[in-house]
């Protein structure tokens, strides 16, 4: 099984590696515009939470840069099924399922953390030093386990990348703004609240947000995670069967 | 060596094979010649456990593709119709991984990896990417990572569609080279002259179906050793000769042009099936 998604991630990262020279400024344009539009110039004398908005904005954007990143290895997972048909040379290898899945979830949880990296970056650029404590990283991982498990079974289950397209248009996006990103969830209605306490992002902006000031997250958020990732993990691993024929 | 028995495959209403029966033997080169659609694809997919079947049984090297387990992929190599290779990766990295995910270890990979590309006269090409390589270099690159984890079976599903006269022979010879060296071999092709050069046997496949297996020599033989085509109307009609004196009498007793010709599978095929294959 460890060769197998050794394998499988060792691909990836070879991908993310000859990239990475562009992927890193395309990571860093989206985050350095929200910390300038909204923590620099509206947020600079707003206060959330009692922090600054520019501490309290980059929490969030991490928790959204992770949910992007990691979703999307669901794009390369794409390019390499339908355009360059790389799906069939990992299907006619001895590696099973399982290890498909393990391979692509950590090459999504990779990426997620290497964006997360540019953020914290960018964070010092602005004055801002969260604490990156061990409930900041547990947290991070377990939103990037949710996101990439979703993705590696959303990319089995479409049937092209304008597929794959529309379901970032319809639910990655609406969560990246609803989830608690740049602003407290307790302003919304109570009805909306508990409409939203239904979202991932919800649970991983709220830790993440907690842990970088220093304080640990609730656990019913971590456990929330750890469950919707290990549910959307094993249903990517009945989806590659689903895509084999 | 590969052993077929009562296969059979249908997408939706479409019966794609139809009780699909083969043997092939160990260091056979066996081509499975039929026009496009025909259900080549198919049945290679099938072998090399990338579909499901819906009945009978395959195996390889003994091994049931059908039963769960992942024993039988590594007994065959594939290279597929279509080019699988990381564009934006090297040679070498193609390679790697392809290495990695049969569970070499790093010593056999470099050592296979710099054999095989000696093999196939890619030795000068290790740190160049994919996406710089011609068609003819993908398709060799395809069939050495294809051998790189010494498989019994190798399956080459039109492994020269789309590349010149010249590439397509030179691949040919590679083909033969393989099989020399005791790869058992598996090719469809819908190119007459491919499966008449490369093959031990031939199995025709139209519709699903197997029409024939035999050697290419007895196929052709059947029709005769000559063919005579004129074009009448729009239609182009053969006329099939043992002997080219009675057939170079029979052009000189006629009004009309000929192009004399030996007889190959396509006459063979067309006998059989009623249809042409390319």
């Amino acid at each position: 099984m460890i060769h197998g998604a050794s394998a499988v991630y060792y691909r990836e990262i070879l991908i993310l590696r000859r990239r990475l020279t562009r992927l890193v400024p395309s990571w860093s344009v989206s985050p350095l515009l929200y910390l300038i539009a909204f923590g620099y110039a509206m947020g600079k004398h707003v206060t959330v939470q009692g922090h600054s908005y520019m501490e309290f904005l980059i929490p969030g954007l991490i928790a959204m840069s992770s949910m992007t990143q990691a979703f999307a290895i669901s794009s390369e997972i794409n390019i390499a099924r339908f355009y360059w048909h790389i799906f069939e040379e990992i299907q006619a290898a001895p590696v099973s399922d399982l290890s498909y899945v393990i391979g692509e979830v950590l090459a999504g949880m990779t990426r997620a953390i290497l964006a997360i990296l540019v953020i914290l970056v960018l964070g010092l650029l602005f004055g801002v030093v969260i604490s990156c404590n061990v409930w900041f990283w547990l947290a991070v991982m377990l939103n990037s386990f949710v996101f990439a498990s979703l993705a590696v079974g959303l990319a089995m289950l479409v049937k092209s990348h304008a597929d794959q397209t529309l379901v970032t248009s319809f639910v990655i996006t609406p969560m990246a703004f609803l989830g608690g990103t740049f602003f407290p969830v307790e302003n919304f209605p109570a009805w909306a609240q508990k409409a939203i306490y239904f979202l991932p992002l919800t649970h991983a902006s709220t830790s993440i947000r907690t842990a970088s000031f220093g304080n640990m997250p609730s656990v019913s958020s971590l456990v929330i995670l750890a469950v919707t990732g290990g549910v959307f993990f094993y249903i990517s691993v009945l989806c590659v069967k689903k895509a084999k024929d | 060596m590969i052993q077929v028995l009562n296969l059979n495959k249908t997408y939706k209403s479409t019966q794609a094979l139809k009780d699909v029966n083969l043997q092939v033997d160990k260091g056979e080169l066996f081509a499975f010649l039929g026009p496009n659609g025909a259900g080549k694809t198919t049945t290679i997919r099938i072998l090399t456990g990338l579909t499901k079947l819906d009945s009978g049984t395959v195996r390889l090297n003994g091994f049931d593709v059908n039963t769960p387990g992942i024993d039988s992929r590594r007994q065959c190599g594939l290279v597929p119709q279509s080019i699988n290779l990381d564009r934006e990766l090297s040679v070498v990295e193609n390679l790697n991984i392809h290495g990695r995910l049969f569970r070499m270890n790093k010593e056999q990979r470099m050592s296979r990896i710099e054999e095989l590309l000696d093999y196939v006269e890619m030795g000068d090409r290790k740190a160049t990417l994919v996406k710089n390589l011609s068609g003819g270099m993908k398709r060799r690159l395809m069939i050495a990572r294809a051998l790189l984890h010494s498989p019994a079976i190798l399956f080459l599903d039109e492994p020269t569609v789309g590349l010149d006269a010249g590439m397509r022979r030179k691949i040919w010879a590679l083909i033969k080279k393989i099989q020399q060296n005791g790869t058992t071999i598996f090719l469809t092709t819908h190119y007459i002259e491919e499966a008449e050069f490369l093959a031990g046997r031939v199995a025709f496949i139209d519709k699903g179906a197997i029409v024939v297996v035999d050697t290419p020599e007895s196929l052709m033989k059947q029709q005769g050793t000559w063919a005579l085509d004129r074009l009448k109307e729009d239609d182009m009609e053969t006329l099939y000769f043992n002997d080219r004196k009675e057939a170079n009498d029979y052009i000189a007793a006629q009004k009309d042009s000929f192009t004399l010709r030996r007889v190959n599978l396509e006459d063979s095929f067309l006998a059989l099936t009623g249809k042409k294959v390319q």
